[in-house]
This record gives C-alpha cells, structure tokens and sequence, in this order.
C-alpha cells in the first residue's frame, strides 16, 4: 500500500514536473520564436499551391440557419451609435496612407459600384464554421480607385470596436480598438470583398455593419468588422503592438491561412 | 513453457550475440514521432477545449445541434455547483472531475472541456496551443515523409511492415492472436520479423498519422482553397475535424497497446532495440 502510495505520488510528481516545464517553455522568449517560425513555411508552403486559388463557394442550400456572431457584437462609441441611428447615411469609409488619391466613400457610393456576391464558409480560430451569403464591392476595385503607391505592402483595416480581451482567458488582457491587415495577394484576389450585405439583408450590428471584410481564405478572426478605414501602410508600426493586428497582438498568428 | 525475461538477466551481459533490429533511420524517427504525438496530442486538447463539440458536415456551431454528435460541457447541478457532462450520439454521461468540469491548477473547479493536466499548454490559451501545435505538425510530417521515403527505398516497408496477402489468411490471424493472449512472444530465429498483427499495428497507425495530416489540412482554411479534393473526401471541414479527433484517441489506444506489449514482451529489451538497434533473440523455443 505504502510503496503503491509512494508510486502514484512519484507519478503524480514527475507528470506535474513534465507540465510545469512544459508550461515555461511555452511562454520562453526563445522558444516562442522557435515555434514561430512554422508561420512563415505555413504561409510559403500555402502561396505555393494555391497563391490565387480560390475558397469554396456553396449554394443557397448550404447556408447555415444560424450564422454566429462572435468577438464585439456591438460598438457603443457615441459617434458609432449616431450613425446607426441613420442607418449609416453620413458615415463615410476612408481610404488613406500610401495612395495617390484618398477616399471618402458613403454606403450609396460602396452599393453602387460593381457587387460580388459569394457564398462561402466562415472558420473560426476556435474551430466551428458557419456558411453564410456575402456581398460588397471588391477590395481590389477600391485600392485601385485609391491608386496605390508602390511602396504600399499592406492594407490595414482600422474598425470602430473595443474588444476587452478574449472570453476565455477572462478577457482580462488589455482592450484596445480591432484592426486587422492583409498583404497585397489577399488585397487583390478576388473573393476579398467589403461586404455590407449578408445573406440578401443589410449587414445588421453584431456581424460588423456597416461594412466587414471578407478574406475568405483565412481564419474568422481576419475578418474585420465595424470597418472604418482602409490604410495603405508599409509596416505595422505605431498600430497596436505593431503585430498587424488585434489578435496578433495577443499571440494569434497573422497568416492566419490555418 | 516460455522464459520470462526477469531485470537481472536482461541486464546481465547477453550470452547471445544480439541481433541488429531496427536501421537508424527507424530508431530516430521512431523517437521524434515519440515527441512530435505528445506535444501534438496535448496542444490538440487546448484547441478543441475552444470549442468542444464535434459536427458532422461542412459547417457547425452552437446553434447546430442537430449535427452536433459530440459536446462536453458544463451545467448546474442540483446543488448548484456545476456538473461536467459529454454527450456522445443520444448517450449523455456526467464526466464531472475529467471532462467538462475539473479543478485546475489551483484546485478550483473550473468548466473546461478536458482538464489542465492534459493540455499544453495548462492554462487556456488557445494561441499558444496553436503555436505549438502547428510547429510539431512540421515536425510530424518531415518526419514521417522521411521515415516512408527511407522504407519505400530500403524495402523495409515492404519486408517488415507490410503485411503479405499469404500472412492475412484468418488461420494466421487467429494462430497470432492465440499467441498474443496466451502472451507466447517469439523468440530465436522466429522473432527476427514481425507477426501479422505487430504488421497490421504497424501499417494501422501509419494509415491513422496519414489520416491525422490530411484531415488537419483539410481545416486551414488556405489549404482548403488550394485542395478543395480534401474536404470533399472527407464530407467537409466540420466532418474532417471529427475524423481527426477520432483519428487522435485511435492513435492513443494504439500507444498504450503497444506501450503495454513492450512491457510484456521485455522493456529492456524492447527499448535497448529501439535505442541502439541491438536486440536479443531470446532461445528459441
């Protein structure tokens, strides 16, 4: 008993040991780049076989019955709150940064342009999916209306909402406004589009209205919501923690194509 | 009557030359697959706890409970302290202290989906999980692309691991599976190859770990752009990310089988083989 006892302790021990150095590891400067550097022969690895291959389009009687909002369901700024009230009838999207011409575009003028509309599946970092109907303008149509100066390498997406921190850590990791940025290959394809309608109705508040990005061949977490601007931008710098994102500010990967 | 191999003797100087088992190439993919399927198995619980239930189909989420076949969760109990529950099919079980509810680091009872204590990293933190999970997946598949692209041109796939089709007769089978019960493990001349279930083990797993990467592929998202084929095969991303956790428990149940034979059949011995190649005969019955 006693000797069974002393095992099982020992056990215990030396799995709390093997755990415990596990846990130090994973939060080691030198280990996290280690670890890191699988991001980069993930996105080259992915470039590689499909560099302007497109996602999976489904049809009407693939759509989810219920298309879950998750991350910041609302905005509760002042300035936000007013332009819901009018429908968003003076807000405008700005484009800026490194272009020839920058933009202050309404929704009328975003609607009026050439649409595309695409049925595709939504894949959240947390590993559910959700298929739902989009429609926007295409990013590209926009960036080129803008004339993007060479130097520009992404686009930046700055948005309206304060997320506080991720729910499952207690969202007790510091808030800050949600941006999100993509590289010149998913600017210009041609499923990433500025959506403001979803489903066939007007984009509504917890999917990010009046408008949203779709980069369908990334995770969920890169689709922006609550859009506000669209920067050209050569580096991240001066934006967040300077990782090209909200949820790369917090660990998430940037290429977010797994 | 067989010879049980006692400690003693196995650590005794051989009496017998020892025989040269398994080819570098074996021992040290065999070792860092050791690794690569803990580290993946442990980072792979932290990104199912984010959201664990399991659909049938392309798509899922919270609200689609009528393709959920799987969910862990956690719900009041009568005496208001929160009850782990899994549900697998129709079949609902309290799991409360292991799945959906289990104390953690500081002995709180937490809702989780599997606890702490099998997760990398232990706290939740789904992008460190991530991170890990991802490198060792790299890991995994040069490994493992080594390890066949070494058997094919050796032949050792095909010698050892392989079954032949004469070797697959039911008669063989069940001659094999007599032995294994009665715990007859070959010795002399007879234990220079392996018998049709280790080849069946073997081949298995190998099929489970190819498994294991494509249905992994088939839920990133860019991968998925590329190889549409993928998630067709497997009757979607929602559908693929359930063979792949299947997939994993399957891999498990093959490691503690095999981990339970090697002690069986003669730790030392078995591991020595596996560490320098060199493994002892035994006499032959």
């Amino acid at each position: 008993m006693t000797i069974l006892t002393r095992r099982s302790l020992v056990t215990v021990g030396a799995g709390g040991l093997l755990l415990s150095g596990c846990d130090k590891l994973s939060y080691n400067p030198r280990m996290v780049s280690v670890l890191e550097s699988a991001e980069g022969a993930t996105e080259r690895w992915q470039r590689l076989i499909g560099r302007d291959a497109l996602a999976r389009e489904f049809t009407e009687a693939d759509i989810s019955p219920v298309f879950r909002a998750n991350g910041s369901q609302s905005v509760d700024t002042d300035d936000y709150l007013a332009h819901s009230e009018s429908d968003f009838a003076d807000w405008r999207l700005k484009v800026d940064g490194l272009v020839a011409r920058p933009l202050s575009l309404s929704l009328a003028q975003l609607r009026a342009a050439p649409q595309r509309t695409q049925i595709t599946r939504h894949d959240c970092v947390e590993g559910w999916s959700a298929i739902g109907k989009w429609t926007g303008p295409q990013l590209g149509a926009i960036l080129k209306a803008a004339g993007v100066l060479p130097s520009a390498r992404y686009v930046m997406f700055l948005c309206a909402d304060n997320y506080g921190g991720e729910a499952a850590k207690g969202g007790d990791q510091s808030g800050g406004l949600y941006y999100e940025s993509i590289d010149m290959v998913d600017a210009y394809h041609p499923q990433t589009i500025m959506a403001h309608t979803m489903n066939g109705e007007t984009l509504s508040v917890p999917h990010g209205a009046p408008l949203r990005l779709r980069v369908e061949r990334q995770l969920g977490y890169k689709h922006a919501k609550y859009v506000m601007g669209i920067r050209l931008v050569d580096s991240f710098k001066g934006f967040g923690a300077g990782k090209g994102g909200y949820w790369p500010d917090r660990g998430y990967e940037w290429f977010a194509g797994i | 009557m067989t010879e049980a191999v006692t400690i003693t003797e196995a650590l005794a100087p051989p009496r017998r030359p020892l025989f040269y088992r398994h080819a570098l190439l074996t021992r040290l993919t065999h070792w860092t697959n050791v690794l690569a399927l803990f580290v993946l198995l442990t980072s792979g619980l932290q990104i199912f706890n984010a959201h664990p239930g399991l659909y049938w189909g392309e798509y899922g989420a919270d609200a689609d409970t009528g393709r959920r076949w799987l969910e862990i969760g956690a719900v009041p109990g009568a005496d208001g302290a929160l009850a782990g529950k899994t549900r697998i099919g129709p079949l609902m079980f309290d799991t409360t202290g292991v799945l959906g509810v289990s104390n953690n680091k500081d002995g709180v009872s937490t809702a989780i989906g599997f606890p702490h204590w099998m997760t990398l990293p232990s706290v939740r933190d789904l992008a460190t999980g991530r991170r890990w999970h991802f490198f060792f997946a790299w890991v995994m598949i040069l490994n493992g692309l080594t390890y066949l692209l070494g058997g094919i041109v050796s032949g050792h796939l095909r010698k050892n691991v392989v079954p032949g089709l004469a070797e697959l007769r039911p008669s063989n089978i069940a001659h094999d599976i007599v032995s294994h019960a009665k715990l007859q493990f070959p010795k002399g001349e007879d234990a220079k190859r392996y018998h049709i279930l280790q080849k069946l083990a073997y081949s298995g797993v190998i099929v489970l770990l190819i498994l294991m990467v494509l249905t992994g592929l088939t839920m990133s998202p860019s991968n998925d752009a590329a190889w549409h084929w993928l998630s067709e095969m497997f009757g979607g991303r929602q559908s693929a990310r359930s063979i792949h956790f299947i997939a994993a428990w399957s891999i498990v149940a093959f490691v503690i089988v095999h981990v339970l034979m090697v002690v069986l059949a003669g730790p030392i011995n078995q591991i020595r083989s596996m560490i320098t190649g060199r493994f002892d005969l035994g006499h032959a019955a």
